[in-house]
């Protein structure tokens, strides 16, 4: 937690109107509207201010009859860092798969409601829409590092093949490219013909993330992306990920506290399937107005 | 009650039973195969040579030769796998990735377990049924390459799930999220994993099938054949090469044996447990094959 920052710099304590249909469950004006009383967090006041990527609106989400996902509404800022925050279960990746209908690959899940991708308005969990072009615009970055048992090339240059890029000088540039913006291609670039299975754990998270932004989605979404690394891997994709903000609206799942607090501007706290509270993250986590926020992030929920 | 050393004291005992049991276990079923390949050899060995794998039968042990029988044994186990592996992989790949998992694929899958076990004859019975009166494919390498075909099919089609099932989710959903169609993840990902265990699972099959005796004789083949497929499958006329031969009549190592240990004299016993070798040799060098591929494929990937 940032108190001392905080303290130089009073945080505008203001709770943004985009928390409050979060926490009744109803939404009452259009989304788009929220985002414009959005609470900028202070340290990033020389940003432009926020516009929503993805909107959500009374998202419910099931599993064959069991609901995991009740009435959700969240707004993505664009060029922002968004954490999902709390307990094991309460849904957090349930939701985060949502955006990639990735969850369409088993059956029996259904979704009800929308998730409004901006600017072109297309409902991502609507029947008629097409999954695979939604997973081509909204990239995702899992738990556990998952490369292709295939070279480091292969791997980042995989999402490129997809979009039909077959120029060898292309795919090479912006596999390049992928791979610095990504930290690695220092550590790679003698050995990007040999097996993605014989880097480190930490580098492969990495090749993952370098293989998904090489494809240019709109949407980065990350699931717990360094709970499988070390403190020091962990560092670097924090860094990472506050770059990579510059490009994209990043949504991350996280389990640790100082990393929402560090890596991103907006966060939603979850429970049991809901939204409890969603605002600038120096707010959530020095001002918190629902009581379980307020445990959770203290340390003394449950 | 006993004191903990004791207790320990007849664990330890019961332990070093069980031990001694399975090596009993073990070494009875090697020694087993130990004298039957001896014996073989002994019978055997001295009959293998050039002349021998390069002559046709013959009514005279000393002249008689296998060249019809393991040039036929290769020819239909090039029909049974070139229709085995495409139908049981695109079979298996089509009940893992695209099946929907309801009742009626639990009962195929029941049914297609339960092929698996059904005996041999039972199938040589379909080819007669299938391929000769029905289609009238006549008594020739394409009815016996296909019948075997029928009876190595469960195999493959559950080699090629077992295959596909031990590849992680994670990295198909990687290929998803990424933007994969169902094929694209098929063709460049899934096949491509899982190719060891398919291979392995083929090579298997296929030593089983090139060992089967009963359901050829039931489709017809011939043990008593002086000839090689006709016509040659390649030439130097135009179109240079040609599949008729598979419409010709056709015998294979199982069946010459199956045919020499029938008769009276001594020669030809010996004559059959030489074509015993060279089939047993055949096998081996298969089943190398697939240990070899597998033992590749492990090393390349490993999750
Ligand atoms: N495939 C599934 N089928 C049925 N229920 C599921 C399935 N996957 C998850 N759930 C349920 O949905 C709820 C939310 O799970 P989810 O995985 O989204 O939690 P999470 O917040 O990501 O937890 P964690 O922090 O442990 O990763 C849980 O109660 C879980 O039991
Ligand atoms: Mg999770």
């Amino acid at each position: 937690m940032n108190l001392a920052a905080a303290d130089e710099k009073p945080v505008e304590r203001r709770i943004p109107a985009i928390a409050d249909p979060a926490v009744n469950g109803s939404m009452t004006r259009s989304p788009l509207a929220y985002t414009n009383n959005m609470v900028e967090p202070t340290r990033h006041e020389h940003d432009a201010p926020p516009t929503p990527k993805v909107t959500v609106e009374s998202l419910n989400f099931f599993y064959g009859a069991v609901q995991a996902l009740h009435n959700l509404s969240f707004v993505l800022a664009e060029n922002r860092v968004t954490a999902l925050i709390g307990p094991s279960g309460c849904g957090k990746s349930t939701f985060l798969r949502c955006f990639n209908r990735i969850h369409d690959l088993y059956p029996g899940t259904r979704y009800e409601g929308r998730i409004t991708l901006h600017p072109s308005g297309t409902n991502i969990i609507d029947k008629s829409v097409d999954p695979i072009e939604m997973r081509m615009r909204i990239g995702m970055v899992f738990q556990k590092p998952n490369p292709f048992p295939k070279s480091i090339f292969e791997n980042v240059a995989y999402g490129l093949r997809l979009k039909g890029i077959t120029n060898k000088n292309e795919l090479c540039d912006r596999v390049e490219i992928a791979l610095k913006s990504t930290a690695i291609w220092e550590e790679v670039k003698h050995r990007l013909h040999k097996s993605a299975y014989e880097m480190s754990g930490g580098q492969q998270q990495r090749l993952c993330i370098a293989r998904t932004i090489a494809a240019e989605p709109e949407v980065l979404l990350m699931d717990e992306p360094c709970s499988a690394l070390d403190p020091i891997a962990t560092g670097k994709i924090e860094e990472l990920i506050r770059e990579l903000r510059k490009k994209y609206a990043v949504l991350i799942v996280t389990h640790n506290m100082q990393q929402a607090s560090r890596a991103s501007d907006y966060t939603a706290f979850m429970y049991l399937g809901k939204i409890v509270e969603f605002g600038p993250t120096q707010q959530i986590f020095t001002n918190p107005t629902v009581k379980d926020t307020e445990d959770y992030v203290t340390g003394r929920f449950g | 009650m006993d004191s903990l050393a004791v207790i320990v004291a007849r664990r330890k005992r019961q332990d070093k039973l069980f031990g001694a049991l399975g090596i009993a276990c073990t070494s009875l079923g090697l020694i087993m195969l130990v004298v039957l390949l001896g014996d073989l050899m002994y019978q055997g060995f001295g009959r293998i040579n050039w002349q021998f794998l390069t002559s046709f039968t013959s009514r005279r042990a000393g002249s008689a030769g296998i060249l019809a029988a393991w040039v036929g044994s290769l020819a239909v186990m090039c029909i049974t796998g070139l229709t085995a592996v495409p139908l049981g992989v695109a079979a298996g790949v089509y009940m893992e990735e695209y099946g929907r998992k309801g009742r009626i694929n639990t009962i195929i899958e029941v049914n297609i377990a339960n092929l698996a076990g059904v005996p041999s004859i039972i199938y040589g019975l379909m080819g007669l049924g299938v391929f000769i009166t029905l289609f009238d494919f006549g008594r020739s390498f394409l009815t016996g390459g296909l019948t075997l075909a029928l009876l190595i099919l469960p195999i493959v089609i559950v080699a090629t799930r077992e295959a596909l099932r031990t590849i992680p989710v994670h990295v198909r959903e990687a290929a998803y999220a990424l933007g994969a169609t169902k094929w694209q993840v098929v063709r460049h990902h899934l096949l491509p994993y899982s190719l060891g265990g398919i291979t392995t699972g083929v090579i298997i099959a296929m030593s089983r099938a090139i060992g089967e005796t009963a359901p050829l004789i039931a489709v017809g083949a011939v043990a008593y054949l002086a000839s090689l497929p006709q016509p040659a499958p390649f030439s130097g006329e135009f179109p240079f090469v040609s599949f008729e031969w598979i419409e010709s009549p056709f015998t294979v190592l199982p069946i010459l044996m199956f045919n020499w240990t029938s008769r009276p004299q001594a020669d030809f016993q010996s004559n059959a447990a030489a074509a015993g070798l060279v089939l047993i040799a055949i096998t081996l060098s298969l089943n190398a094959i697939a240990i070899f591929i597998r033992y590749r494929a492990r090393r390349r990937i490993k999750w």
